[in-house]
């Protein structure tokens, strides 16, 4: 009986052991599940096609061609390859400008020439380009139907234009969004490292136990303080403080969303750090000043390099934390999809996306599947955030004396 | 010349030396004895003030090196350590080149002479002994090389920044028997032109290395004598008991 | 002595200039915490607290999104407080150090490397719709527990391997069994640190907010749950409604202040509480 129950309690403990692992396959099982459903499909709305006269040479556009062509960033057809010739944007509701109601057969017989009659629209004007119902489409057309890329890898992480709710064709680039993560984390952490190294080696190195024990508990609070009231800080004083400096129509930027990513940052590059430095072994250190170094020789020649890898650690798990921060970013850095040419622009980083677009992203639509793709995309990135700073680490301690 | 003088030392209310007095003989080495815990290391920290790293240490009474009290106001500590060597327990080499290591202590005391600089090294690894292995091998890291080997390095480390004295504490304890014969073989050579102070916990090898021995007991110098007396003819019943192993 | 002045020049300069640094770390942190307390503590009062929002959450007080808090972090807690113990009980008592154990402690801390937002979107797929929760304080808790998961754990190890071995000796050495030894020797030893990270972890869920976005937040929800499938507001979501999108800005600047307040506080409480556990209960243990 007592054997049983020992048994059942090894049972138990060793399916809580393997809680971790179970999360971290359904993670990546669930979010490349709904994210892979945006690849290979089409990103026109559902039903329907884009049609160009049988005489055009172009037959398959990308989202982004379709939609400068939309947007009259391309007005000619010889932009996109094709011959010398303006293109004429035709949607559904400008049939009326080339036909009266009574042509299209009228309201009674519920329009029913309008599909042949968008034909002719079509094969009349050399430019034109349509974007209708594939319903609209007589089965004896002349019209050419042009092919819309599908969205494949390329597109995805490589299109500059993020706008899952473009008409006629959602474009999901997130070069831009990439971009944004990658700049506003890697300036807080050029901001956050000096600091956090001179607090980690001060704390280790220099100031007295007493010193130690107040800076501490103060890294642990900073450690605690939740990221919205962090956001919440940087909007009311950070915001306008950066507007004003910089004299800019907006306070909300990259810059901004860096300091408060970077004082976010602190305590985990502050921990890590503090904890390579101290594992120097301390006879190291005596033998450097049995020589006749000073202190600060010592921790710069001898010490920092001996916790060199740790101190990369600190860093790479720094930039890690700084990539899947959602909610202060969310807050302060202006959100704007552009791809970013300065840090006092507006920026948007990828949590950020997820966590202001989920909410109205239909379930099972294709936004909804590209803002999991996304999140497969941190995930990756976190993962070789972890990996790098395992490998690191191990390396580290292969190194180190006895 | 260097010498103790009624010398205190607490680590907290901790009192680790009991007032202890006793005047080291240059050009010789010198083995401190004693059993475990009884203050060796802490007595031969004092002389290059290692213990004030330390926090809570508090010291009291002198302590003269080359007829400056090295307790006193004003005295540079860096310096002072530069003139007095010292060699660990175990081999602890940088994280750097076997060449870096032994440059070390030049470049943080000023030297930038690269070629005084190699000199130097040659010079030192040739006096610990290490020169004819390491030669083709200097740009490799200190960690390749053996526990003995990287102990001697050490040693030539200490040796280039032109010490008079070396202090060593326990130097061959964490080395295998080869590798200890030759250390005391370099201590050996080495005391024709260093003060040698070193620690060691084994008898024989304070008895086959030094020429004078102090026995420490529980933080108190009882004994300081020639070797040959103490291991022979010890005035102390304490130092006999401990000398012939009847200890404890 | 040139080379010693100029030797102790760098040293001062060097040292003088950490200082600084460190201590300006300490501006900032006392900067945001006065910043908050100064703005809030007059929104504070006994109504704030205890009554529902109004006017478009410009009056009022917090109350729902108080209790919703504690909803979350008493179901995120029930769920990962044992689970996370008895995993780390079990990587640190009963794998032997072999690929396994590198395995599951590479999964621990590739959890918690996970952001929040990530923990977000699973919590919605699995919890609200896969599992069809919807947006509930289960799905919620679910979420937020899961991402507390690797620091309970952890703590549980790092106490468990912190525990000198002659206590375990000791126990066997009087036949006890391994399970017997480690609930009543080890465990009760590594419990003041065990606590400490549950307190943390509890500051952690408290605060989150990227979780429970799609999994149980409420934009305005003026009455308390009745049960664990109804949504609920929670603190820090409030607050980032009021900051980014109430329906009056200016005026719900208050209550915002009032809010970040009250999350300020939690932290801070529970942050002295941890290290008062820590100290206090580790010194009995030892007496
Ligand atoms: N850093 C320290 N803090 C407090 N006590 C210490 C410290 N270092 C050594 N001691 C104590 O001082 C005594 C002498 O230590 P030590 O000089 O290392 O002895 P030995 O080298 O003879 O073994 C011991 O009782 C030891 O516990
Ligand atoms: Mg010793």
């Amino acid at each position: 009986m007592k054997k049983l129950l020992e048994k059942l309690t090894e049972g138990i403990l060793m399916l809580s052991g393997t809680v971790t692992t179970v999360t971290v396959l359904l993670i990546v099982f669930f979010l490349f599940k709904e994210g892979a459903g945006l690849f290979g499909k089409s990103p026109t709305e559902d039903g329907f096609t884009v049609a160009v006269n049988h005489n055009n040479p172009i037959d398959k556009l990308s989202p982004e061609q379709i939609k400068n062509v939309f947007d009259q960033n391309i007005v000619n057809w010889k932009e996109l390859g094709g011959n010398d010739d303006s293109i004429i944007l035709f949607r559904m509701d400008d049939l009326l400008s080339y036909y009266s109601e009574d042509e299209l057969g009228g309201i009674d017989t519920n329009m029913s020439l309008l599909a042949q009659k968008i034909d002719q629209v079509i094969e009349n004007n050399k430019g034109v380009i349509a974007f209708i119902s594939a319903n609209e489409i007589p089965k004896e057309h002349h019209s050419k139907l042009v092919r819309i890329e599908s969205i494949g890898l390329g597109s995805f992480f490589g299109g500059e234009v993020w706008f899952p709710t473009s008409t006629p064709v959602a474009q999901f680039g997130i070069y831009p969004l990439l971009m944004g993560t990658l700049w506003v984390s890697f300036i807080a952490i050029l901001i956050a490292l000096p600091f956090g190294l001179a607090a980690a080696i001060y704390m280790a190195e220099i100031a007295d136990s007493k010193v130690r024990g107040i800076l501490k508990p103060i890294i642990e609070l900073l450690a605690g303080i939740p990221s919205v009231v962090y956001g919440f800080f940087g909007l009311i004083v950070l915001v306008p403080l950066v507007q004003q400096l910089f004299n800019l129509p907006v306070g909300e930027t990259g810059l901004t969303g860096s300091i408060v990513l970077a004082i976010m940052a602190l305590p985990t590059i502050i921990t890590v750090a503090e904890d390579a430095i101290t594992r120097t072994p301390r006879s190291v250190r005596e033998a450097s000043l049995a020589l006749g170094a000073s202190q600060w020789q010592t921790i710069y020649r001898i010490v920092i390099p001996a916790a060199s890898s740790g101190i990369t650690a600190a860093v790479i798990l720094g930039i890690g934390r700084a990539i899947g921060e959602t909610m202060a970013v969310l807050m302060v850095t202006g959100n704007a999809a552009v791809v970013p040419h300065s840090m006092l622009e507006p920026m948007r980083t990828i949590p950020a996306t997820i966590a202001a677009e989920l909410g109205e992203a239909a379930k099972g639509s294709l936004h909804y599947d590209a803002l999991f793709a996304l999140g497969c995309v941190l995930f990756i990135i976190t993962m070789l955030v972890n990996i790098t700073v395992e490998m690191i680490s191990k390396k580290g301690t292969k190194n180190k004396l006895r | 010349m260097i010498e103790a003088k009624n010398l205190n030392l607490y680590y907290g209310s901790f009192q680790a030396l009991k007032d202890i007095s006793m005047k080291v003989p240059e050009k010789s080495v010198t083995a401190l004895i004693g059993p475990s815990g009884c203050g060796k290391s802490t007595f031969l920290r004092t002389f290059n003030r290692m213990n004030d790293l330390i926090a809570g240490v508090k010291i009291e009474g002198d302590i003269i090196v080359d007829d400056m009290n090295i307790y006193a106001k004003g005295v540079d500590v860096d310096s002072l350590r530069k003139r007095i060597g010292m060699v660990f327990q175990k081999p602890n080499p940088f994280a750097k080149s076997i060449y870096e290591n032994v440059a070390y202590g030049m470049r943080v005391n000023g030297v930038n002479d690269e070629k005084l600089i190699k000199q130097t090294v040659e010079e030192s690894l040739k006096q610990a002994a290490l020169w004819d292995e390491v030669k083709d091998n200097l740009k490799k890291s200190a960690y390749a090389l053996s526990g003995g080997q990287q102990q001697r390095l050490c040693i030539a480390r200490a040796l280039a920044v032109e010490p008079t004295i070396l202090l060593m504490d326990e130097p061959a304890s964490a080395l295998d028997p080869i590798s200890t014969s030759k250390i005391e073989e370099l201590i050996h050579e080495l005391k024709k032109n260093y003060t040698i102070l070193i620690v060691t916990h084994n008898m024989q090898q304070a008895a086959r290395v030094s020429d004078h021995t102090a026995f420490f007991y529980m933080g108190s110098l009882i004994e300081f004598n020639e070797t040959k007396t103490i291991f022979t003819n010890p005035e102390n019943q304490q130092t006999q008991n401990y000398v012939t192993g009847r200890f404890g | 002595m040139k080379g010693r002045t100029k030797k102790r020049v760098a040293e001062l300069i060097a040292f003088n200039l950490f200082r600084i640094m460190s201590a300006s770390i300490v501006l900032v942190l006392f900067s945001i915490l006065a910043f908050i307390v100064v703005r809030g503590i007059g929104v504070i009062s006994w109504d704030f607290i205890s009554k529902m929002p109004e006017e478009g959450m410009t009056k009022g007080g917090i109350w729902p999104a108080i209790v919703g808090t504690m909803c979350l972090v008493a179901g995120s807690m029930l769920f990962a407080f044992p689970v996370g113990v008895l995993s780390g009980i079990y990587i640190n008592e009963f794998v032997k150090d072999n690929w396994f154990k590198r395995f599951v402690k590479l999964m621990t801390n590739n959890l918690a490397g996970v952001p929040s937002i990530v923990f977000g979107l699973f919590g919605m797929s699995l919890f609200v719709n896969t599992l069809g929760f919807g947006d509930s304080i289960i799905a919620g808790s679910l979420t937020l527990g899961l991402l507390a998961l690797p620091v309970i754990i952890r703590t549980t190890e790092e106490s468990l391997k912190s525990i000198d071995k002659y206590h375990r000796e000791g126990s066997y050495a009087l036949g006890a069994t391994k399970i017997q030894t480690i609930r009543r020797v080890v465990l009760p030893l590594a419990m003041p640190n065990i606590i400490t990270g549950f307190i943390l972890s509890i500051g952690r869920v408290s605060g989150e907010t990227a979780p429970i976005l799609f999994t149980v937040a409420a934009y305005f929800l003026p009455k308390l749950p009745s049960s664990m499938f109804d949504q609920v507001m929670a603190l820090p979501y409030h607050l980032y409604v009021l900051s980014t999108s109430g329906t009056d800005m200016e005026a719900s600047r208050n209550m915002a202040y009032g809010t970040a307040l009250v999350l300020i506080l939690i932290v801070l409480i529970l942050n002295l509480l941890a290290n008062f556990t820590r100290r206090f209960l580790n010194k009995k243990i030892k007496q």
